[in-house]
């Protein structure tokens, strides 16, 4: 790895807006032009080769790809290769005991027909309308409260995101202890109230629940450190515009601070979505998909099928659905956000 | 930053009411909320440090006559958990390490080397971050399985040796750094490594001090992939371990429990506190620019 800099300062790719390689900044690619001109794509074409040829501009795109390739290798194959072949076992039937057979789209046609997938992807959609809507109405709460009351900001946070950076295995095992029957902390709480609490991870009605209330309880100082963040952006002067047309706290709220924290909304939607579709740590340790399948999510159901039933295809194909569902989601999340979502 | 200023003028722009109150319940529901947050964790170290005979009484027992703190002993040396702690420290120091440099050197050759399909590449790196990681896990665990690499720390480490976010993360960062510095490095004759090494490593440390929290962070936590991947005691980590602690029988030993799960939280949070300022700083990073 000996390579220089190139000598002359105007090769320099300052701003490496890959559009605007060699314009005006590059002063051989006067000649270049002129001896190719500009047509469509069969000039830019030849003008690559002969910089290539260049040993200067050659030594740089060595160089280039060869720092790209300690990250690339690994992605080539722990990341790029796996989704194609992710693919492929979708097509097989396959216990990784016995040789695979080739079944086609058999698994995709199962899939479909499986209740126990749909049942699934209730109790995905379940904890996904359920988690984050909560998640964003409290912490939004929290964020403006934080920027309102200005003071102990740092102590604050670092309360709210202990939760954040414990591990979900750790949580999850101390919420099952706050559930836990009638000596749990939250029943016990509940019955000074005078309230008779639920057997919370042992009813199927409440599985579900109690797991999406630890989980809201965990992401919240995520989210809240986002929209403070977004709050802190918001420029005074349109609240102070506002103000003298007579707007109150309420109506500057709905018309200044909701339309503009709309990009960070967005962002934690999406991120949101992905990550609530993907939940597995809290069910594992928490209810291990029970009592009577009330909690098997998408993705415990796609470990399940793998990895306890050895129905690597089947669970390949699972996988590969789910994808296109995330997919389809993001997507629509995306083409919605012109609607509602304000970028200054 | 522009932050603090803003706050500022927030504060003189105000006209000051006879009393504060909405300084007041914005504090209202700050404490609420942080006693919500802060109650669990108080309850699990009450309850690790409970002698068996008191923990399980109903009404529950605030005020122990004793604090039990042989509790933490005897549930360490239930499982290994020394092993599982030195695995998980081993797995997430390599694997940080690795995102470090592997990230670091792509970012430089996105953010400053010109050559042919360079964009092309970085929109690749960046449409993979949309992947669940659903998809991969089986794949991934045949080529695991395939390589002959099953229980083994490599298949701990080698799948999260380099991430699109990190090299993403660091791109933006990279792009930050004045032109000028590499300009006069160059005419005094640097190499790209020596620029990547010499100026863009240590101007970037509050980036690199990010990413590597996070990732510390994240492979400290997970639990699905070494759960899978691993099936020896030896090779289970701290997340694994824990897990396989509460079993699947009813009777819970809880005040022990309790115990391991505190003794493991505790990495995270010494993590976490010694680089808060770098953490929440790459939340809001990523955040804005979604």
């Amino acid at each position: 790895m000996t390579g220089r800099w190139p000598t002359g300062s105007c090769v320099l790719p300052r701003s490496a807006g890959g559009q605007q390689l060699d314009s005006a900044s590059d002063w051989r690619g006067v000649s270049v032009t002129q001896a190719a001109p500009p047509a469509a794509r069969q000039p830019s074409r030849s003008r690559w080769i002969i910089r290539f040829v260049r040993r200067r501009a050659f030594r740089e795109a060595l160089v280039g790809y060869a720092l790209l390739l300690p990250g690339a290798v690994p992605m080539l194959i722990f990341l790029l290769a796996p989704i194609f072949a992710g693919f492929f076992f979708s097509l097989l039937k396959w216990n990784l005991l016995q040789p695979w057979t080739f079944v086609g789209v058999e698994n995709y046609a199962t899939l479909f027909g499986d209740p126990e997938l749909w049942e699934a992807l209730q109790v995905s959609a379940t904890y996904m309308v359920g988690v984050i809507p909560a998640g964003i109405v409290i912490s939004l709460a929290l964020a403006v409260a934080l920027n309102t009351g200005r003071r102990g900001i740092i102590a604050y946070r670092t309360l709210y995101f202990m939760p954040v950076v414990t591990a979900t295995v750790a949580i999850a095992l101390l919420w099952r202890w706050l559930y836990a029957g009638q000596i749990g902390l939250l029943n016990t709480l509940l019955a000074s109230f005078g309230i008779q609490g639920p057997d919370w991870l042992g009813d199927p009605a409440w599985a579900l629940p109690a797991v999406m209330i630890m989980s809201v309880w965990k992401g919240l100082g995520y989210t809240m450190v986002l929209f403070l963040a977004g709050l802190q952006g918001i420029p005074e002067h349109l609240y102070d515009a506002a103000r003298i047309d007579g707007a109150g706290t309420w109506a500057r709220f709905r018309y200044v601070t909701l339309p503009l924290l709309s990009p960070t909304t967005f962002f934690v939607l999406v991120t949101g979505l992905i990550g609530a579709l993907q939940v597995f740590d809290q069910i594992f340790v928490m209810t291990n998909g029970g009592p009577y399948r009330s909690t098997v999510s998408a993705s415990f159901y796609i470990y399940e099928t793998g990895f306890r039933l050895l129905k690597m295809g089947y669970a390949a194909a699972a996988a590969w659905m789910l994808f296109a569902i995330i997919f389809v989601a993001t997507l629509i999340q995306w083409r919605l956000q012109e609607r509602w979502v304000h970028y200054e | 930053m522009s932050s603090v200023t803003g706050a500022r003028a927030r504060e003189a722009a105000h006209r000051r009411p006879w009393f504060p109150w909405k300084s007041v319940l914005a504090h209202a529901v700050l404490t609420a909320g942080a006693i919500t947050m802060l109650i669990p964790f108080l309850w699990m170290l009450h309850t690790s440090t409970m002698p068996v005979d008191q923990a399980y009484k109903y009404p529950p027992i605030l005020f122990p006559t004793r604090r039990a703190w042989e509790n933490y002993t005897i549930a360490l040396s239930l499982l290994p958990f020394g092993r599982f702690y030195l695995n998980s420290a081993q797995v997430s120091t390599l694997i940080t390490i690795a995102q470090l440099l592997t990230c670091s050197l792509g970012a430089f050759s996105f953010a400053r080397l010109r050559y042919p399909g360079r964009d092309a590449i970085f929109v690749l790196y960046l449409a993979t971050m949309m992947v669940p990681f659903e998809v991969t896990l089986i794949p991934n665990f045949v080529i695991i399985r395939t390589l002959g690499w099953i229980d083994t720390y490599l298949a701990l480490i080698a799948p999260f040796a380099f991430s699109a976010y990190g090299t993403f993360l660091l791109r933006q960062y990279f792009k930050t750094i004045p032109s000028d510095l590499d300009d006069a490095a160059r005419i005094d004759g640097a190499g790209y490594l020596t620029v990547y090494w010499r100026i863009f490593m240590p101007l970037s440390t509050p980036a690199l001090a990010t990413l590597g929290i996070f990732v510390f962070l994240f492979s400290w936590n997970t639990l699905l992939w070494p759960l899978v991947v691993t099936n020896s005691m030896d090779m289970r980590t701290v997340p694994v371990g824990l897990a396989m602690f509460i079993g699947r029988d009813q009777m819970v030993q809880w005040h022990l429990l309790m115990a391991a799960t505190a003794a493991a939280t505790v990495p995270s949070l010494i993590v976490f506190l010694a680089g808060q300022k770098y953490f929440v700083r790459g939340i809001t990073l990523t955040g804005i620019k979604g």
